[in-house]
């Protein structure tokens, strides 16, 4: 029985060699390839070929790399189980009645499955992270900056980055390798860590590295992931390093923080969506007002409309000063507070997800509870740094993640520090 | 209050806000060329101009230097750190569903631009100045936008860079936002940033108040309370210095009239009917609109303290006004008329230089912009012919054509016939020397082929003929063939 990892399935060739030769990839179906529709994982855009190849793309096939399909993902992203999308779920390899996890469920899910040696991901609240710790593979969320986005439909602009995701820590690495730096169509890459050799930096030697361990993101989360989460602490102490309890008070409010950001982002960003260049029309009756919320009502599903109202409700003249404001206030508020810890530690660790991978259309009635999974992977957004989720083992046969947070910049100290995570 | 007719000293209270395109080689936030003036529709875009999803903008350096310029140039204050805004709001010409425009922290703050009005000089001032961008245009087919079959949209204006200038409210009359207007597109074109023969390139909203005089005695202008309880009417749809005057004249009298007869003045928007000569109220009222602002993430905060030192700008026209004034002794209402328009006070400096000042400030701002006017044109019509109307001082300044007969007959020639000077003061016979200079050129021909002559003599025929070609050639084929075989034979017959 198929996965429904992949919404199309293709075959795009790359350069004759290149680091990535003989690699296959997934794409997420939210990263622009040309010719080759592109859909968000929505019926907005089911028969949408961009006319180009977004900047990653771009640079996995000057690499070599060979793409095999574009993967099943939440409806534009909004969603942390794969189960928004227009085309249907995607299932979990390691258990089929649970969920991949999400956004990027599509791309972890053929990593996981073998269906593709490495896959590019999504993450603008945990999309990279949530599924790889789920399906029990590597996931990498860059620093904000670190790679072009040019290209990837924007969900909420200010939080997202694409990231890779891999068998292995070096896996993941090796593809970081490829698609990091600056980017002359995206005008927030920066040049630092392009030169960085990610790579080499997955040796897993950690003597000496302080973890600091935040017990607000462990508080609350199931036992069992708790327990494979003080296992891997207690391997990484025996390699040499120390770990010390850090406080994040700020991550109490990230979560809701993150939410009225990425709503309100998104309500912008996909009102390009009015069915006058691209994607489904709303037909010939009415005024251009009406045109446009009949091709926005029969092209968006239920979980992407929700967010937009709830977006535009929070930008409004009136509330935003309540909710907008407040939000980049709690923002600058976990920026600072991860600043501050890492004046004292190298890495931030916590369990990936605070649970285990729920059952398929578990989650679905309940959105504030589907919210709450990315209480850990959020902050991570609004500090825009960089963070990795490495396996740590099953609890009762479903796979468990553990995230490590890095400064700005630091993709080379949490990828050494899974690397030691994994073995 | 009562319904007769009662007369009232009101004064007009008029601010601006002027969208000017900004000529830059690309678009503000992509690649794409702005020079879309005979494009097909459609054919200037990319991902990026016409919002695919995906696409990024990346701000155009070149669009944020005309911006510097301008701020220079009204004397504004540029902050050290300036950033974008997204306005969101649905429209088929605006192809993100939002535009990247400039909200809390705009590249201009609190200038001034000095114009002329009926008596004197006086400084506007300008609140703020922006960066934007410009939405693509529409096309209604089989009628207006109430009642199209069908609307086309062509976005190669998607992505314009647009400079919004708000003015603060010191407009008394409808002449004087003309002067301004004038004044303001003069100051671009000087810094090299607009292109006035561009369509579109000016858009003028204005907002209008009729307030009792009274009201305004004193130093500083009407109080916020005053402008508070006039209320006010905004008139859009506004594009020229002309179409500006007429409107805010139309809309200064109706709202008098209105005021006088005892009815209020309602505070809506209206719409400039340029074929009518009427605004009219635009016909749903809009509510109040929210454009839910908030910071454009895709492009970081601009650091244009770095920069803005460097970026120099040019004499300005008031500038040039002083300097003509001193350095050529000419007059203060013809220095004015010389240096409005850059090209106007380019060909006058060029023509001053090489002749003589007061003949050359006579011609441009007499003759030839007199001459253009009388026609509805404007030296740009005629962009490509400074040499001819530099021939044509030229002629005069050697004496070679009377004065009258340059103005009166090849001028006006010049610019109905569209033929060069030289042509015309021939085919006219106007050239006061030119008997004595075919003469002149005979003789030398005589003179310098002895042998021909002697042919002639001798009875050749072609000997005449090879000295008509001789003279003809001397007189670079301006001279009559059948008058200079008259003279030839004269001479010789003579010799």
């Amino acid at each position: 029985m198929s996965l429904n990892a992949f919404i199309t399935e293709t075959t795009i060739q790359g350069a004759a060699d290149g680091p990535l030769d003989g690699t296959t990839v997934a794409v997420k179906d939210n990263i622009s390839t040309k010719g080759v529709p592109t859909t968000c994982g929505s019926k907005m855009l089911a028969d949408y070929e961009p006319p180009y190849n977004a900047t990653v793309v771009e640079d996995l096939l000057a690499a070599g790399g060979t793409i095999v399909g574009k993967t099943n993902m939440d409806e534009f992203g909004m969603g942390t189980t794969t189960e928004t999308s227009y085309f249907g779920p995607t299932k979990n390899p390691v258990d089929e009645t649970r969920v991949p996890g999400g956004s990027s469920g599509g791309s972890a899910a053929a990593v996981a499955n073998g269906d593709a040696d490495l896959a590019l991901g999504s993450d603008t609240g945990g999309s990279v992270r949530a599924p790889a710790a789920y399906c029990g593979v590597v996931g990498l969320k860059p620093t904000y900056g670190l790679v072009s986005r040019y290209g990837l439909v924007a969900y909420a602009n200010s939080l997202e980055q694409i990231g890779p995701i891999a068998p292995t820590v070096e896996g993941a690495a090796e593809l970081l390798d490829v698609i990091a730096g600056p980017d002359e169509h995206d005008g927030t890459t920066r040049d630092a860590g392009a030169d960085a050799d990610y790579a080499s930096a997955a040796t897993g030697d950690v003597d000496g590295l302080t973890i600091g361990v935040p017990q607000e993101l462990t508080d609350g989360a199931d036992d069992r992931v708790v327990e494979r989460f003080e296992a891997a602490l207690a391997d990484l102490r025996a390699e040499g390093a120390t770990t010390v309890d850090v406080a994040l008070p700020s991550c109490e409010y990230a979560v809701a923080a993150y939410y009225v950001i990425a709503m309100s982002e998104a309500s912008s960003n996909l009102a390009r969506f009015d069915g006058v260049r691209y994607g489904t029309g709303g037909g010939f009756d009415g005024n251009w007002n009406e045109t446009f919320a009949d091709a926005r009502a029969d092209g968006f599903g239920d979980e992407v409309t929700r967010r937009i109202l709830l977006g535009t409700y929070a930008l409004s003249a009136g509330y935003h000063d309540k909710y907008y404001k407040q939000a980049q206030e709690a923002r600058a508020w976990v920026k600072q507070d991860f600043d501050e810890t890492f004046a004292d530690v190298d890495v931030v660790a916590s369990p990936t997800m605070p649970v285990l991978p729920p059952k398929l259309g578990e989650s679905l009635d309940d959105p504030v509870q589907m919210y709450l999974a990315d209480a850990n992977t959020t902050p991570a957004n609004l500090a825009n740094l960089p963070a990795i989720s490495v396996p740590a083992g099953d609890a009762d046969g479903l796979p468990v993640g553990v995230q490590l947070v890095g400064p700005k910049f630091g993709e080379e100290t949490i990828i050494n520090a899974a690397a030691a995570v994994e073995q | 209050m009562s319904a007769q007719a009662a007369e009232r000293d009101l004064t007009a209270i008029i601010g601006l806000e002027v969208h000017v395109q900004l000529e830059t080689d690309t678009k503000i936030f992509c690649g794409c060329s702005t020079d879309t003036d005979d494009a097909d529709p459609n054919t200037h875009t990319c991902p990026v101009c016409l919002g695919l999803p995906g696409a990024l903008p990346t701000l155009n350096e070149g669009a944020v230097e005309a911006a510097v310029k301008l701020g220079k140039a009204i004397d504004a204050d540029i902050p050290e750190r300036t950033r974008f805004h997204r306005k969101n709001y649905f429209y088929p010409d605006l192809p993100k569903g939002f535009q990247i425009t400039q909200y809390d922290a705009p590249i201009c703050q609190d200038g001034e631009l000095e114009v002329g009005t009926a008596d004197d000089r006086r400084a506007i001032g300008i609140e703020r100045a922006h960066l934007e961008e410009d939405p693509g245009s529409l096309q209604h087919v089989g009628g207006s936008i109430e009642d199209a079959d069908y609307t086309l949209v062509d976005y190669n204006r998607a992505g314009t860079p647009l400079m919004e200038i708000v003015t603060r409210p010191d407009f008394r009359a409808a002449e004087e936002v003309r002067s301004f207007l004038a004044k303001l597109t003069s100051v671009l074109e000087y810094l090299g940033v607009f292109d006035a023969e561009r369509d579109g390139s000016l858009r003028v909203d204005a907002n209008i108040s009729m307030v009792d005089s009274a009201e305004l005695a004193g130093e500083g202008g009407p109080s916020d309370d005053v402008l508070e309880a006039a209320n006010r009417t905004e008139v859009k749809n506004i594009s020229s210095h002309r179409a500006a005057q007429k409107a805010l004249a139309y809309e200064t009298t109706r709202q008098r009239n209105q005021l006088e007869r005892g009815m209020a003045v309602a505070q809506e928007t209206r719409h400039w009917d340029e074929a009518r000569g009427v605004t009219v109220s635009m016909r749903s009222k809009e509510e109040e609109k929210d454009y839910r602002y908030f910071r454009e993430a895709d492009i970081p905060p601009l650091e244009v303290s770095d920069w803005k030192d460097e970026i120099p700008i040019p004499e300005l026209p008031d500038a040039r006004r002083e300097r003509f004034r001193t350095e050529y002794g000419v007059g203060d209402e013809t220095a004015s008329k010389l240096t409005s328009r850059k090209a106007v006070a380019d060909l006058f400096e060029e023509l001053a230089d090489e002749y003589d000042a007061a003949l050359a400030a006579t011609w441009v701002a007499d003759n030839v912009l007199g001459e253009l006017n009388y026609r509805d044109l404007s030296l740009d019509d005629v962009a490509d012919r400074d040499d001819e109307f530099e021939r044509l001082v030229e002629l005069v300044a050697e004496d070679e054509i009377t004065a009258k007969n340059a103005e009166e007959v090849v001028l006006r020639t010049m610019l109905d016939e569209d033929r060069a000077p030289d042509e015309i003061v021939d085919a006219e016979g106007l050239g006061k020397t030119s008997g004595d200079a075919v003469a002149d050129a005979v003789a030398e021909a005589i003179a310098e082929n002895p042998d021909a002559v002697a042919d002639y003599h001798d009875g050749e025929g072609d000997a005449l003929n090879f000295l008509v070609g001789q003279v003809m050639a001397k007189t670079g084929g301006s001279a009559d063939p059948g008058q200079v075989n008259e003279l030839l034979r004269d001479e010789l017959a003579q010799a």
